[in-house]
């Protein structure tokens, strides 16, 4: 399970983004995008925003939950009184790629770890579970997102650029998802 | 791309400076949450409004320039306070403004309750047919104007410009574009209950109606 969170301006410009793994059920915290991919989740982001702008005048809620699947990438949005807009991109971990050969113990062991790792939430994009951990990660976030903004040399639509800021993110994740 | 990879060494311990407090304290280790009693000194305030004032005043072209940056310093405090005032609104009600009714309360409740300690005293709808897009909001006696006493030759101005800023920043934050004023309306004769009477008057841009209009009717 790999995941891309950018946060998006008022003017659709990013203001932060970061890319890390799941840190559940042995996960490592490293992402698994692959080079391709990584340039791509920032269009697929950026797609997005349309229906984030449609979404967020029918609901009034901070969290506007999974708005938008593009392949295999389900993407989840939070959005700020100020109209800002946090994106997480999470794309769960290949499944069936290799189907061959189940006799193998190898094989086995994938099918053993694929196993327990769907009942992760990394691997229900779409389950209770995962909503709740999006939206515990996603408010931990505009928790130090406002902290952030409360600085008096802080403007908006400014990069956040702190190192702090990015560990508490970070921290976060590890936490959460 | 070298801020995207994931596991940047931290550099918030090692390199001291005006950039890291040197007991490792930034501004996010500080709760978000004030305890409800803390109340600033009005004394300080005055103080430091009367400043704001004058310094807005230097080489000012006209009353309307200096209200303008009265404006412009208070603008930038609505669109912090927008975020602030929403989290710390338990988490059951917290909800974005999604129209102007929801926005204008917003402001009448939290944002004066925050600011000055109670609520606006009122809140209209322009009666007049040509102007839908004007609300009004009225404070009987604005704090910040507690001590402040214009001059007859300024008898135009009315230093709550800057809270009409504030009202502005949180307007545009919630994407409501308007343009917000301050206007006095209380009379100077004897009688008068509330000489300090001000009206922000609120003129939403015409396409923030519009859109209400849309989702009026969905």
């Amino acid at each position: 399970m790999s995941y891309y969170f950018a946060i998006i301006g008022t003017k659709d410009n990013p203001l932060f983004e970061y890319e890390f793994g799941t840190s559940k059920q042995g996960g490592d915290g490293q992402p698994r995008f692959s080079e391709h991919a990584r340039h791509f989740n920032q269009f697929i982001i950026h797609s997005s925003i349309d229906i984030v702008e449609e979404v967020q005048w029918t609901n009034g809620q901070l969290y506007l939950k999974g708005i938008d699947k593009v392949f295999n990438n389900y993407i989840s949005c939070f959005m700020t009184g100020g109209n800002v807009k946090f994106l997480l991109l999470h794309l769960p971990p290949h499944t069936g790629s290799s189907p061959a050969a189940p006799s193998s113990a190898a094989a086995a062991a994938q099918a053993a770890a694929s196993n327990r790792s769907s009942t992760s939430i990394g691997a229900n994009p779409g389950s209770a579970q995962t909503d709740e951990a999006v939206k515990n990660f996603m408010t931990e976030v505009y928790d130090n997102y406002v902290k952030a903004i409360m600085s008096p040399f802080y403007k908006v639509n400014m990069e956040i650029k702190s190192p702090v800021f990015r560990q508490r993110v970070a921290a976060a994740g590890r936490k959460y998802l | 791309m070298a801020h995207l990879a994931p596991n940047k060494p931290s550099s918030g311990k090692e390199s001291a400076g005006l950039r890291y407090p040197t007991n490792g304290k930034t501004i996010y280790h500080r709760p978000l949450n004030r305890s409800k009693t803390a109340e600033l000194s009005q004394a300080s305030f005055a103080y430091l409004f009367s400043e704001m004032v004058s310094y807005a005043q230097r080489k000012v072209t006209g009353i309307q320039d200096l209200e303008k940056r009265l404006n412009n310093q208070g603008h930038p405090i609505g669109l912090k306070l927008l975020d602030l005032l929403l989290i710390r609104e338990p988490p059951r009600s917290q909800a974005r403004p999604l129209n102007i009714i929801t926005l204008l309360h917003f402001i009448k409740i939290n944002l004066w309750q925050h600011l000055f300690g109670r609520q606006a005293d009122r809140l209209e709808k322009s009666s007049d047919p040509e102007a839908q897009d004007e609300y009004m909001i009225i404070d009987n006696e604005p704090l910040v104007n507690a001590f402040i006493s214009v001059p007859k030759e300024m008898s135009q101005l009315n230093c709550a410009a800057f809270v009409a800023g504030i009202i502005e920043g949180v307007c545009d934050g919630a994407a409501f574009p308007a343009r917000v004023t301050a206007h006095t309306v209380g009379t100077k004769d004897e009688g008068e209950m509330w000489p300090g009477k001000t009206v922000f008057l609120v003129k939403f841009q015409p396409e923030v109606l519009e859109r209400e209009a849309l989702i009026g009717k969905a």
